[in-house]
């Protein structure tokens, strides 16, 4: 095997292959070779760092440099200096990774510091297209260890003990979900690995299948030996193109290794995955509507009993089980369910990946141990709201969740105190609200996603969302009454207890508990049809203060005419005409223009 | 193809080697001057023998790291020792013959080869 001195980890993931990481990869290898140095030097694509903000990301060891917002154009003098001359340019590093004039080690960095990267543990360290590479971080040694050491019952009672909960959004125990499909006497299991990750904002399942694909096969195939199951299908989203294509070239380098197919290890154990691709439909995530897609029919969702453990997949006995989920089964194989333990609390042990979005100035992926308090996440760990504005709520398990205010940010996040709040642990989706968020707005924005993405199998999701997103509306508008707000708390209910699915059942979720917190906004748009963050068009009106200066830029860019004033003089809009563009605001070059 | 576990445990070792780079929390570490003046007096291929030498001798706690000039062009190529709990030892003059010999005594059998260190140099 060829020796390197110096690995060059270009961030392969989707946040930095969008933001051109293809490219920078490309040009070190260009650049590398052009000077002569690609038989001393490799340049690897890598997973996701996890810090998608300071994108796209490149760390270069021995030495682990972490440079930020990398740029074609500055990848020249890295070469040149860093790599050939051992100097490293400490003017493109990350900021925070360097103590006066020292590099810090990543996990002592800020964003990184009160992590534990669990799931996350190779994204951003391993090369995911070579097996390897996988390998020399211990892959695989748990399913030869499951299938040689220990019965299909000791690998349940190793997860169930562990206490590993569902990481999809329900937190049922993974370890008893696989105890009801392994006595069930079946010709033929399966195992399902959802990776139909569809709430808005969440992408720790394509991080993980883009950085770590070998660890979601390697934990299905012992999934299989523990049920009985051998044959595996991923359920990944079409829009998902890096994620499929590492998965397929995952899927071959383990067949070729003999790590999947048949009699792995000598055991007598088959196990073969393949993946199927979704079209990207919200409630394909459920379920029994994830079975009927593959299953070639229209993704709807059925009345359980009977569990898929018992009839699912072609009728046959299936267990499904999301990416996140699978991710921290081999660990736990390997280290045993105590190490698991160690991390996070008595009900919700082990970590979980968060995908931090909206107001924050760390957006991206963050794991923590369950338990952490909000606050350490929203502050330590994202570095708080941008440009210094108030932190106002997060909105957590997407559109089936519910928002978290500023008064309940020492709550500790795990799967039960969550709930308590009238929210849910979800996927992990986590969107950060600050003051200038209007909560109707919000609330109306994640209604507007499942009436969208309700299948219509059953009335109170398909009409009842409907009915309450055209309240909302009303609201927004400006036309909303006191009763609506009754009406949407009753139709919540309603909804919530007669849907078919989890999609109808917490599709209600973000608008009660915005009521529930915020019920103040509500009141301010029906009773005075204000919106007191200014987000609501309808309800804003834009003003022409003191400072103008006649300057007619804003009745230049006006669309409908409506301003009117002499140069010099102080104008005026009118607000009969005025369609509240905004234009004249961004035109205005001394901010005379108001929004109220 | 493999059939047994212990072929995985093989290749896993096997492997472990190119991923030990990746590990930052080395205990010794190795850093060699790679400035201009470290480059023209032949500091390249002291860096492939050190590699090459850890690499063959299994000493995965030993971290090779480039730097740039240390500031004393005239004694290049230098390079510099850490080990926890040691004082920095600083080589100077060194070729592939000379870090063959620093890696066996220095590194593995811990006795600093004094007579390639800067003070023995400065002595005289």
């Amino acid at each position: 095997m060829a020796i390197y001195r110096a690995h060059v980890l270009v961030c392969g993931g989707t946040g930095c292959a969008s933001s051109n990481s293809a490219k920078i990869k490309e040009k070190f290898e260009e650049k590398i070779k052009e000077m002569d140095l690609h038989k001393e030097v490799q340049v690897i694509s890598t997973g996701c760092f996890g810090l998608c903000e300071e994108g796209p990301i490149v760390v270069i060891y021995p030495e682990g440099a972490f440079y930020n917002k990398m740029t074609v154009e500055k990848v020249d003098k890295i070469v040149e200096e860093h790599i050939y001359k051992g100097r490293i340019v400490k003017d493109f590093l990350y900021e925070d990774s360097l103590d006066e004039d020292l590099i810090k080690s990543l996990s002592e960095v800020g964003f990184y510091k009160k992590q534990r990267r669990v799931s996350l543990r190779n994204c951003g360290i391993i090369n995911p297209e070579d097996i390897k590479e996988y390998i020399a971080q211990d892959g695989y040694m748990a399913l030869g260890k499951a299938l040689i050491e220990m019965t299909p019952q000791e690998v349940i009672e190793t997860v169930k003990k562990s206490g590993l909960r569902g990481r999809g959004g329900g937190g049922f125990p993974t370890g008893v979900k696989w105890g009801f499909a392994a006595p069930n006497e079946a010709d033929q299991k399966y195992i399902i690995c959802n990776a139909d990750e569809g709430d808005p904002g969440a992408f720790m399942d394509r991080s993980i299948l883009e950085g770590d694909p070998h660890a979601v096969l390697e934990a299905m195939a012992i999934a299989g030996y523990a049920i009985g199951a051998t044959k595996g299908y991923v359920y990944v989203r079409a829009e998902y193109p890096i994620a499929v294509k590492r998965l397929e070239i995952a899927i071959d380098q383990a067949k070729k290794e003999g790590l999947l197919g048949k009699d792995i290890f000598g055991s007598g154990f088959d196990f073969e995955v393949e993946v199927r691709l979704g079209a990207g439909a919200f409630v394909c995530g459920e379920e029994t509507a994830l079975i009927a897609s593959i299953e070639g029919k229209r993704g709807m969702s059925r009345n359980k009993p009977p569990f898929p453990a018992n009839e699912g997949l072609w009728g046959k006995p299936t267990i499904i089980n999301n990416v996140e989920t699978l991710s921290n089964v081999p660990q736990i194989i390997n280290k045993g369910p105590e190490w698991f333990r160690g991390y996070g609390t008595d009900k919700s042990p082990g970590t979980k990946v968060f995908a931090l979005g909206g107001k924050i100035n760390n957006t991206g992926l963050v794991e923590i141990p369950m338990g952490t308090p909000l606050k350490e996440v929203i502050y330590d760990i994202g570095g708080g709201c941008p440009d210094g504005k108030e932190f106002k709520a997060v909105q957590t398990g997407g559109p089936s969740g519910g928002c978290i205010t500023k008064d309940d940010i020492d709550t500790p996040i795990d799967f039960d105190s969550l709930v308590e709040l009238g929210s849910m642990m979800g996927s992990g989706g986590m969107i950060v609200m600050d003051e200038d968020n209007c909560m109707v707005d919000v609330a109306r924005f994640f209604l507007d996603f499942t009436v969208d993405e309700s299948c219509g199998k059953c009335s109170p999701c398909r009409e009842g969302t409907k009915r309450m997103l055209e309240i909302l509306n009303r609201i927004v508008e400006g036309k909303g009454t006191l009763e609506d707000l009754d009406n949407l708390e009753e139709l919540a209910e309603n909804i919530k207890n007669t849907s078919l699915c989890g999609l109808g059942q917490t599709a209600p979720n973000p608008v009660l508990s915005t009521l529930k917190y915020f019920r103040e906004e509500y009141e301010a748009h029906v009773l005075h049809k204000k919106c007191p963050a200014g987000v609501c068009q309808a309800l804003l009106n834009y003003k022409i203060t003191e400072n103008c200066r006649g300057c007619t830029r804003c009745v230049k860019v006006c669309p409908v005419n409506a301003i009117e004033g002499k140069v010099k003089e102080i104008h005026e809009i009118d607000q009969a005409v005025c369609i509240k563009c905004g234009a004249c605001m961004e035109a205005c070059p001394f901010d005379a223009i108001i929004r109220k | 193809m493999m059939k047994t576990l212990e072929e995985l445990k093989k290749l896993r070792d096997e492997s472990k080697k190119n991923m030990e780079m990746r590990d930052t929390d080395k205990k010794t570490r190795i850093v060699v001057g790679m400035a201009t003046c470290g480059i023209s007096a032949g500091a390249r291929p002291v860096l492939q023998t050190l590699i090459e030498e850890v690499d063959e001798k299994n000493l995965s706690d030993v971290q090779i790291v480039q730097t740039g000039c240390i500031g004393i062009c005239r004694y290049e190529p230098i390079i510099e020792v850490y080990k926890p709990g040691e004082e920095k030892v600083t080589y100077i003059f060194v070729d592939s013959r000379k870090a063959k010999r620093i890696i066996d005594e220095h590194i593995i059998k811990g006795k600093v080869v004094n007579e390639y260190t800067i003070g023995s140099e400065e002595k005289r």
